[in-house]
């Protein structure tokens, strides 16, 4: 359903020197690094699988969801989702998938959830019947039924997040991906947010990949885990085989081991 | 016309939005108004110190205010989202939109909408009516004089034509500014040159500047073609020819070329991602 | 003085962030050359019509001086990420450092402002004083006067960012990252001689305005230099503005303490 061959993607970037005299010489000629976000990514992905995606900040996980998504171009390697090349046929693809940028919002921020929802059924031309039937289920299964009415910006970050779930899923896609959707939620709202993605992967057969920092998410969701380190894909496999032999000081501890021991830390 | 319909719909849920929140609405429309009032009372002070204009009267540069004012204000109401950009881009707005199977261009036209532009618009309008006021006495005489009344309707549907071919260039300016948007956040500043310099330029009679400067507004951002060259018409100044009413349409030509760098930009965003 | 430190730390802080813009000053520099030309035109062609008190020479001079000191003066020139600091409730934080917060904020709008101007007005006062006339920015008439100009551009920098203080107490009262400027931004420009020069305006209008603080922040420093405010007139007239500037920083400080009361009140 995915594949992905050998991606690579590089960046430039301007360097902001600290200091009086760095910054005036600055002025004169700036100078740039050049950072390697991907060197050589691969992996596949087969329908109804959930993949947890790690590593730690700046490993190269948003660059690969952006391709993934159709938003970025890389310079070389090949991504194919559903038989299209996301970047080519950016809107054939993008209708069949779901993004959520947990540190994003894309519900409009003034108005009730619902109005939301309504117009991006239209945005997305979903046909009333399906919406309808969707919807309900969605409501249902991310219990906001009691907050559809109230506006994005008075909901707590739980809520919103369950909202922009669901603002992900309106026009049913069968695949789903998830930019770190429980960052800054409560013990309540991340097991809603875990319990809502595992039902939906057994009822509907929606293909997850899911990055994330906490190990919590992948352990109760994710088969499969692909670890990434400075844009090289270092482990993809069980998260069992991954941390297994790693004392007893709790996941957290173990994947901070072996981010230190990979030297990617 | 789906796609207008959906243009309608966003722009009124993002009106709703603004209305749930009244009083910073219309604080924001007064601010809106304060600027556009600023500029205007420089005007005023000018001329009631100095009495005319190049040969045009107080009246007449009114006029010319009045269509550069509310086009400018217009294009702002519609293509606020291109004038934004850089924002739209730096809060990762750009790369939801690319995840929705609509055109990008389409989604950044649909994305802002502000009521509180429409404050400036409201003194554009007044500036119009007002220097109407003044000048339509003068033009029936003339249409009279000439026995054609047509020539008054003809006068009045170039002023309006004028301000929508003001309007098409302003939203080219703004989405020029956008296009740089996606190469640099820190010099979007010269695009100011366009849309803030090209509106305080082109609200007077472009001949009271040098020529290198005629020559740009008129050859590169066509400005006097909006305003410059059928105005002549319309004020009846001997030797202009009613055809020039057709100027405008450059305007609208303006646009079309913008749009092509956008959606070259656009291409280009996403194969860099910078 | 023992928190002096802190203000200069803060001030030369502001001073690099603002130094590393260059792109940014480099755009602002060419956006002004364009403003000054096309005002300089369009003022021309009103002082054609007879009876203006400033020649070509003296207008251009007026113009340049006025653009190459255009974000030392303008209130609309404001310290964006302050803005989003009081209005995402996150001034909070200010409030917990040991410092006077007006004093805080002061070396920081001060730092931000003489940062932009520097890098601004470099290359507009050098290229304008190599334009051919009538287009060339005059040079002050003798090292006494570009004293003078100093100490009034440094007085206006005073006056510029204790007015700007009301703004952003405003900023703070409506949490709106515009209202504090719509406002006050317009009025302000107008009155200190930003928008059209004080002498190009009508008599009874002048008048009035040279009794306001608000040309201090431009109006007069530029005179200064264009020679057309003699040194004779200057105790008087700096003595005018220092009294003024008493009164601002009294009333900033009110106003700063009441927006911080009623934040608090608020639980902003």
């Amino acid at each position: 359903m995915i594949a992905v061959e050998n991606l690579r993607k590089t960046y430039r970037v301007k360097k902001r020197p600290a200091g009086l005299v760095a910054a005036a010489a600055a002025l004169v000629r700036p100078r740039y690094d050049t950072v390697e976000a991907l060197r050589g990514v691969s992996f596949h992905v087969s329908q109804g699988e959930i993949v947890g995606y790690i590593g730690p900040n700046g490993a190269g996980k948003s660059t690969t969801i952006k391709v993934m998504s159709g938003i970025l171009v890389p310079d070389s390697g090949s991504c194919v989702i559903k038989g299209r090349v996301p970047w080519k046929e950016r809107k054939a693809h993008v209708a069949g998938i779901g993004v959520v940028f947990g540190q994003r919002c894309q519900l409009w921020w003034d108005v009730p959830v619902i109005d939301s929802l309504d117009l991006l059924r239209d945005i997305y031309r979903v046909d009333e019947a399906a919406y309808r039937r969707n919807l309900d289920e969605l409501v249902s299964a991310l219990d906001i039924g009691g907050v559809l009415g109230q506006t994005a910006r008075s909901l707590s970050l739980g809520q919103r997040m369950r909202c922009e779930i669901a603002a992900s899923l309106v026009h049913a896609p069968d695949i789903l991906f998830l930019d770190e959707p429980t960052i800054g939620l409560d013990a309540v709202s991340k097991l809603a947010v875990r319990g809502f993605i595992a039902r939906a992967n057994r009822a509907r057969g929606l293909t997850v990949m899911l990055t994330t920092h906490d190990m919590h998410d992948i352990e109760a969701l994710a088969s499969r885990v692909i670890l990434i380190g400075k844009g090289e894909i270092l482990h993809d496999g069980s998260f069992g085989s991954l941390v297994a032999g790693r004392g007893d000081g709790g996941v957290e501890s173990a994947v901070a081991d072996l981010y230190g021991e990979m030297g990617i830390a | 016309m789906r796609a207008a319909r959906l243009y309608l719909r966003c722009a009124g849920v993002a009106v709703q939005g603004q209305l749930s929140r009244r009083y910073n609405l219309v604080l924001l429309a007064f601010g809106q108004l304060s600027i556009a009032i600023s500029a205007l009372v420089g005007v005023t002070l000018l001329f009631s110190r100095f009495g005319s204009l190049a040969g045009y009267s107080f009246s007449e540069v009114l006029l010319c205010f009045g269509v550069t004012q509310t086009a400018f204000s217009l294009a702002e109401v519609v293509a606020r989202g291109f004038d934004s950009f850089s924002q739209v881009l730096a809060q990762g707005e750009f790369d939801r939109m690319l995840v929705r199977p609509r055109g990008s261009m389409f989604q950044v036209l649909a994305s802002r909408m502000e009521l509180a532009r429409l404050g400036r618009v409201s003194v554009g309008l007044a500036c119009l009516a007002s220097a109407l006021a003044a000048l339509v006495p003068g033009w029936a005489a003339d249409a009279i004089a000439v026995g054609q009344a047509g020539l008054l309707v003809l006068r009045l549907a170039t002023l309006a034509f004028m301000t929508a071919g003001g309007m098409a260039i302003f939203s080219g300016i703004f989405i020029l500014g956008a296009s740089l948007a996606f190469i640099t956040t820190d010099s979007l500043e010269i695009v100011n040159v366009l849309s803030d310099g090209g509106r305080e330029t082109a609200q007077y009679p472009l001949t009271i500047y040098e020529r290198a400067m005629r020559r740009f507004f008129t050859f590169v951002v066509p400005f006097g073609c909006v305003n410059y060259l059928p105005l002549e018409f319309v004020l009846g100044r001997p030797g202009s020819a009613p055809w020039s009413a057709c100027f405008p349409l450059v305007g609208f030509a303006f646009l079309a070329a913008s749009t092509a760098v956008w959606n070259a930009s656009a291409r280009r965003y996403v194969s860099t991602g910078s | 003085m023992g928190e002096l430190p802190a203000y200069a730390g803060l001030f030369r802080m502001r001073l690099v962030r603002g130094l590393s813009y260059r792109a940014a000053a480099i755009a602002s520099s060419v956006t002004q050359f364009f403003w000054g030309f096309m005002l300089i035109s369009v003022l021309r062609a009103f002082a054609r019509s007879g009876g203006s008190p400033l020649d070509d020479g003296q207008i251009a001079s007026y113009i340049w001086l006025q653009q190459a000191f255009l974000v030392l003066g303008a209130i609309w020139f404001r310290d964006g990420e302050l803005v989003r600091l009081i209005c995402s409730g996150d001034a909070a934080y200010e409030l917990c450092r040991p410092v006077d917060l007006y004093r805080f904020w002061f070396a920081r709008l001060a730092g931000g402002r003489l940062a932009a101007t520097a890098l601004r007005c470099l290359p507009i006062l050098a290229v304008a004083s190599f334009l051919p006339e009538p287009w060339r920015l005059c040079l002050p008439g003798s090292p006494a006067v570009l004293a003078c100009f100093a100490l009034a551009m440094a007085l206006a920098t005073v006056m510029v960012v204790a007015v700007s203080m009301f703004s952003y107490a405003l900023t703070m009262v409506t949490l709106n990252t515009q209202a504090g400027f719509l406002f006050v931004a317009p009025v302000f420009e107008l009155c200190a001689g930003l928008l059209v020069p004080l002498p190009l305006m009508p008599e009874g209008v002048r008048r009035v305005l040279e009794v306001l603080p608000f040309r201090y922040a431009a109006d007069l420093p530029f005179r200064i230099w264009m020679g057309s405010i003699g040194l004779a007139e200057l105790p008087g007239l700096l003595a005018a503005e220092i009294a003024w500037l008493a009164v601002i920083v009294a009333g900033g400080r009110l106003a700063l303490g009441a927006a911080l009361r009623r934040a608090e009140a608020v639980g902003g």
